[in-house]
Order: C-alpha cells, then sequence, then structure tokens
C-alpha cells in the first residue's frame, strides 16, 4: 500500500531520471538546459512533498527551500539561454558534440 | 492517493518525457510547458497553493518563454540532417539515468514504511509566507534579489558581447 507521500516521491525520482537523461543523451544545448530544469522541478516536488507530509508543515522551511530554489533556476535558465545564444553566435552551432575544444 | 493525483502524474510524466524526446526543439518546448504546469497541479494538490502558482508565473509565463526565445535566436528548430538528435555517447547517458533512477526506487522501497500517512492539511495563508519572508528569512530574500538582477544583467552582457566587438 503506497502512502500519497511515497507516490510523490516516485513522481520525483521518474522526473529527475527522465531530466537526467535528457541532459546527458541529446546533441542539442538547448535540450540539456530543459533536462537540468526538469531534476530541479524534480527536486521542488521532493521539498514540497515533504513540507506538506512532515511533522510541521507550519513552520514553512520546505515551502520556503522551494521558493528560493525556483527563484535561483529561474536565473540559472537566463544565464544558461544567454550563454548558448552567445556560443551560437561564436561556432554557428548549438551542437554538443561539434564543441570540443575550450579554445575560441 | 486520488485518481487525480495519478492523472496529473502521468500528464507529467509524459510531457517531460515527451520534452526529452521530440525531434522538434518547438515541440520539445511545448512539452515542457506541459510538464511544467502539470507540476504546477501536483503543488496544488499537495495543498501549496502560493509554490504552485509561482510555478506557474515562473516556469509556465517565464523560462517556457525564454527557451522559446533560444530556439528562435539560435535557428535550432530544424532536426540537423546528420545523424540523429542524440550524442555519441547516449547509451552512457541513458544508463548512468537509468542507474540513478534504480537508486532513488530503492531508497523509497526501503524506506516505506517510515513514510508519513495521512497527516492534517496545514492551511497556511500567503500572509504566513510574507511575514515569513520578511522576518525569518528576509536575508536569503535579499540575496535572491541581487542574484536575480546580477544574472539577468550577466545574461544580457553574456548574449550581446560578441556584437558589440563586430561592431567596433
Amino acid at each position: 500500500m503506497m502512502t500519497p507521500l511515497a507516490g510523490y516521491l516516485l513522481v520525483a525520482a521518474l522526473l529527475f531520471a527522465i531530466g537526467l537523461a535528457g541532459a546527458l543523451t541529446r546533441r542539442n544545448a538547448i535540450i540539456v538546459l530543459i533536462g537540468i530544469e526538469l531534476m530541479l522541478n524534480a527536486a521542488n516536488l521532493n521539498l514540497i512533498a515533504f513540507w506538506r507530509y512532515g511533522p510541521h508543515p507550519e513552520a514553512l522551511t520546505g515551502m520556503m527551500f522551494a521558493i528560493f530554489s525556483i527563484a535561483v533556476a529561474a536565473a540559472e535558465a537566463a544565464v544558461g539561454l544567454g550563454l548558448v545564444i552567445s556560443i551560437h553566435r561564436h561556432a554557428q552551432t548549438t551542437d554538443l558534440d561539434q564543441m570540443n575544444r575550450m579554445k575560441g | 492517493m486520488g485518481i487525480a493525483f495519478w492523472i496529473v502524474a502521468a500528464l507529467t510524466i509524459a510531457g517531460s518525457l515527451a520534452a526529452v524526446l521530440f525531434r522538434n526543439l518547438v515541440h520539445c518546448a511545448l512539452a515542457l510547458t506541459v510538464a511544467f504546469a502539470g507540476l504546477a497541479l501536483l503543488f496544488l494538490q499537495l495543498d501549496a497553493q502560493f509554490a504552485g502558482f509561482v510555478q506557474i508565473l515562473v516556469y509556465v509565463g517565464a523560462v517556457a518563454i525564454l527557451v522559446v526565445f533560444a530556439i528562435l535566436l539560435t535557428r535550432s528548430s530544424e532536426t540537423p540532417k546528420d545523424g540523429g538528435v542524440f550524442s555519441t555517447t547516449w547509451l552512457a547517458g541513458l544508463v548512468i539515468a537509468a542507474a540513478i533512477f534504480a537508486v532513488l526506487g530503492w531508497a523509497l522501497l526501503q524506506s516505506l514504511a517510515g513514510l508519513a500517512q495521512q497527516s492534517a492539511t496545514p492551511s497556511v495563508t500567503v500572509q504566513q509566507i510574507g511575514n515569513a519572508l520578511m522576518g525569518r528569512y528576509v536575508l536569503p530574500l535579499e540575496i535572491v534579489a541581487s542574484l536575480l538582477t546580477a544574472a539577468l544583467i550577466g545574461a544580457v552582457i553574456v548574449a550581446l558581447h560578441e556584437k558589440k566587438q563586430e561592431a567596433e
């Protein structure tokens, strides 16, 4: 018999694995960033689920952690996509298999 | 565990799977939006109304638009002609992801007995969240504010830099 918390944790684990698989197997840099966003969202789901079923939900710690995590993830997405655009302008590609040099 | 949870969970998982599997990047971005909306619904089901609406505003509203703009600006919506959309090391990546999921699932199975059963719905108002943000969590809030400012300025500078050099 599954408790509700176990269901949410299972969904979060699946989301994390899907995001990791996307980040590790795709060639396009934008899909890699999408995979990273999915992993961050899976962590947020864990935080909210533990907050909801934890012993002291009125302390708001898990909720606050998730809100700050969303803010940091938004900053990460903006900088990451800016970097992808910059690299595309420099190398004319977003294919990660072709980005094998550190020299510009 | 209501039927609503399983429907929303299936929608979220299907959206995220489609986001990493579709060949066309625009379709990936649309599927990603579905996954984010499903996550917002999961937050709402967990009685975290504020986090759910923040998720809709930030992810469905802003991050999805950012992804679409990045696809537009890098002209990568057409699928590559040579080979597939997957990297040459896709098998290793898949094995690593499957191993991570196996470890997480094993840990979950081991702790099933200790997980909390149904608990009373927490009554958390937005006023309480605001008071906590302005009281106990005011320092993290200020740090996040400066982080967001720095990140947005930095993203604009990084994305504009090359163009400025060409103009000189």
